[in-house]
């Protein structure tokens, strides 16, 4: 279980792992700041469903030098006590061994984007077997049957992607988004959080009207890329814990 | 059994294939699939792309047997002349299939990513020809060696969008279309320009290029002892096949050493699909590196992982100098100037003549090569 209840509404920050020298304190900032869990992306080359902030993120991250080992590595020296959860992609999460080497350094969860309800079997069994959760995600366009199927399958939360589009920051929030949550929140007893263009507290306080909580990473990953340190980027996750 | 039949479930061939989309892409790939298996058994469809392949396409293609070249090099070879079509390449066939199909589907507007810029010029083609709209995303890279065909595609009324980052070749061109069509699905159709992508793609586009196989069978009186494609994604080799893959003929399908996923690739997924792809040993996808731009992709079509897995096709690859040589010698001795792709095919049976002496090769000429005529000074 990534979260024990729903009686508060949650915030999953993102930072891309290995962005930056130090990203680990990122890490440390949001927990320190009122993040419920955190969302660590491990960069791929081939990032299909994210737009230019994320990107950035991960190609940066990879002229770094950014491998898996080394994001554990650089998570083993840290202590946080709230979850963390790896979001990559499918080649990366169907590697043989790739799940129990992210449970053995203590990651709680997983989310693969492009493994949808029809070709995730294999990673899900690989993630239970190793102790990890599976976490799925939904969108605005998938139908009344595979909302049912998703909730029915799902792991640690539903991840409700507010737009029909990319991964990136947003001037509103999709009308579509508040629906898909109430729609995927009756059906499951899970929390439903929306993520993607969930850019500002403002955002976030309309999502978690019909939400469990949000996700929240180009707003970030954006103010990261500009310069801003893990104080300054703890403050924005501050402000938007206190906005929801 | 047939070798080259309907992929299994969701789009498996053998155990490569499938449909890795965000559940966002799912009810776009799922209308796409059911519009295709409407239309591929619906004899009106079928006579309508018959038609526009007859009298706008120009098919069919013809065979030429190349009698000088086959002099020199001791064997008899056979070209299927998809330079001669409409556009000067293979793209055509497949292109004019998913255009009628998304027109079918009630779309406005193609979105295509493309490597050479062949089948981005197709796509331009089959819009105009139809009256949809069409993006094409392309790396930025390709824009600058491929200008040509830039130019063309603009002229077509295409809007271009270069794709800079990555490689800027086609394995990003294609990601960004991807992402254009996530955006876009109730308005867009992504016409894929191989036999790539998430299912139904690479088995529907096999099944709109199997013209060139099921021509070149009625056109030779014999099934020749071997046939040759090259193999970018693994399209006009793939439409090939399926007109020999149930006969005695050998099949090679021959890669450029620098994007060779068959040789020199593992299992992973690209685009949508589950294949053999060039990656490190991390899973990063590397950057293929080839003289023609529509061959440096990292990834190959899952039919072709399976065709291989089961050794009915072999693979093989060659490089950029044998390539370069093999389009002079053609020109020189049959008055055709190949495409840099289709050159791939030629310089491997150049290379291997000893071996194939008194036999008959035949050898899909995918395009014509004055896209490419820039590379050569
Ligand atoms: C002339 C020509 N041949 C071959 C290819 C490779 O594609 P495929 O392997 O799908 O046939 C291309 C791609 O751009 C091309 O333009």
């Amino acid at each position: 279980m990534i979260f024990t209840d729903k009686s508060t509404k949650k915030l999953v920050p993102y930072v891309t792992g290995g962005i930056v020298d130090g990203w680990a304190d990122y890490v440390c900032a949001f927990a320190d700041n009122g993040a419920d869990a955190i969302e660590i992306g491990l960069p791929f080359s081939d990032p299909m469903l994210d737009g230019p902030t994320i990107q950035e993120a991960s190609d940066r991250a990879l002229a770094n030098g950014t491998t898996l080992d080394g994001i554990l590595r650089d998570l083993s020296k840290i202590s946080v006590e709230v979850p963390l959860i790896v979001m990559t992609y499918a080649n990366l999460a169907v590697r043989a061994g790739f799940c129990d080497r992210l449970a053995e350094a203590g990651i709680r969860g997983l989310i693969v984007p492009d493994a949808p309800l029809d070709e995730v079997g294999p990673i899900r069994d690989a993630a239970n077997a190793a102790g990890l959760d599976l976490i799925p995600l939904a969108a605005p366009s998938t139908t009344a049957d595979r909302r049912r199927e998703i909730t029915a399958s799902a792991q640690g939360f539903v991840y409700a992607v507010t737009v029909l589009g990319t991964t990136g920051e947003r001037d509103a929030l999709d009308p579509a988004a508040n629906a898909l949550a109430s729609s995927l929140r009756a059906l499951t007893d899970l929390p439903v959080l929306l993520g993607f263009g969930v850019s500002t507290p403002e955002h976030a306080a309309a999502a978690v009207r019909d939400a469990d909580g949000v996700v929240v990473a180009s707003a970030l990953m954006r103010r990261l890329m500009d310069g801003a340190g893990p104080d300054a980027l703890g403050a924005v996750v501050g402000n938007i814990r206190k906005a929801i | 059994m047939t070798i080259m039949s309907e992929p299994a479930g969701l789009g498996r061939f053998g155990e490569y294939g499938g449909r890795f989309v965000p559940e966002s892409l799912v009810p776009a790939c799922e209308q796409v699939e059911a519009a295709f298996r409407e239309a591929w058994v619906d004899a009106g469809f079928r006579a309508e792309l018959h038609e526009l392949l007859t009298v706008y396409a120009g098919r069919p293609t013809p065979i030429t047997p190349a009698r000088r070249l086959s002099a020199e090099l001791g064997l008899t070879l056979l070209l299927k002349r998809e330079d001669l079509a409409h556009t000067g390449s293979h793209k055509i066939n497949n292109v004019l299939g998913q255009a009628l199909l998304a027109r079918r589907m009630g779309k406005r507007r193609l979105l295509a990513e493309t490597g050479a810029g062949q089948h981005g010029v197709a796509a331009a083609t089959a819009s105009a020809l139809l009256g949809l709209e069409c993006v094409v995303y392309m790396g930025e890279r390709d824009v600058a060696r491929q200008a040509p065909n830039v130019r063309r595609m603009r002229m077509l009324g295409a809007r271009i969008v270069p794709v800079g980052t990555g490689s800027r070749t086609l394995k990003d061109a294609t990601n960004e279309a991807l992402r254009g069509w996530v955006a876009d699905t109730a308005e867009a159709y992504y016409c894929i320009g191989s036999v790539m992508g998430p299912h139904p793609y690479p088995w529907m586009v096999r099944e709109f290029q199997s013209v060139i196989g099921t021509e070149a069978r009625a056109q030779v009186e014999t099934v020749p002892d071997l046939v040759v494609a090259c193999v970018g994604g693994g399209s006009n080799a793939a439409g090939t096949f399926t007109g020999f893959a149930d006969t005695t003929a050998r099949l090679v399908g021959v890669e450029a050493a620098g994007g060779a996923a068959m040789t020199n690739g593992t299992p992973g997924v690209l685009h949508g699909y589950h294949s053999m792809v060039l990656q490190d040993e991390n899973g990063q996808i590397t950057e293929a590196e080839s003289i023609a731009a529509g061959l440096d992709y990292p990834g190959i079509g899952p039919e072709h992982a399976h065709l291989g897995a089961i050794g009915r096709v072999g693979y093989a690859t060659v490089g950029d100098a044998e390539v370069v040589e093999a389009v002079h010698r053609l020109a020189r001795t049959e008055g055709i100037i190949p495409a840099l792709e289709s050159a791939h095919a030629l310089a491997w049976i150049i290379r291997e003549a000893g071996e194939l002496a008194g036999q008959t090769v035949l050898m899909t000429l995918s395009g014509r090569g004055d896209k490419d005529m820039e590379m050569f000074e």
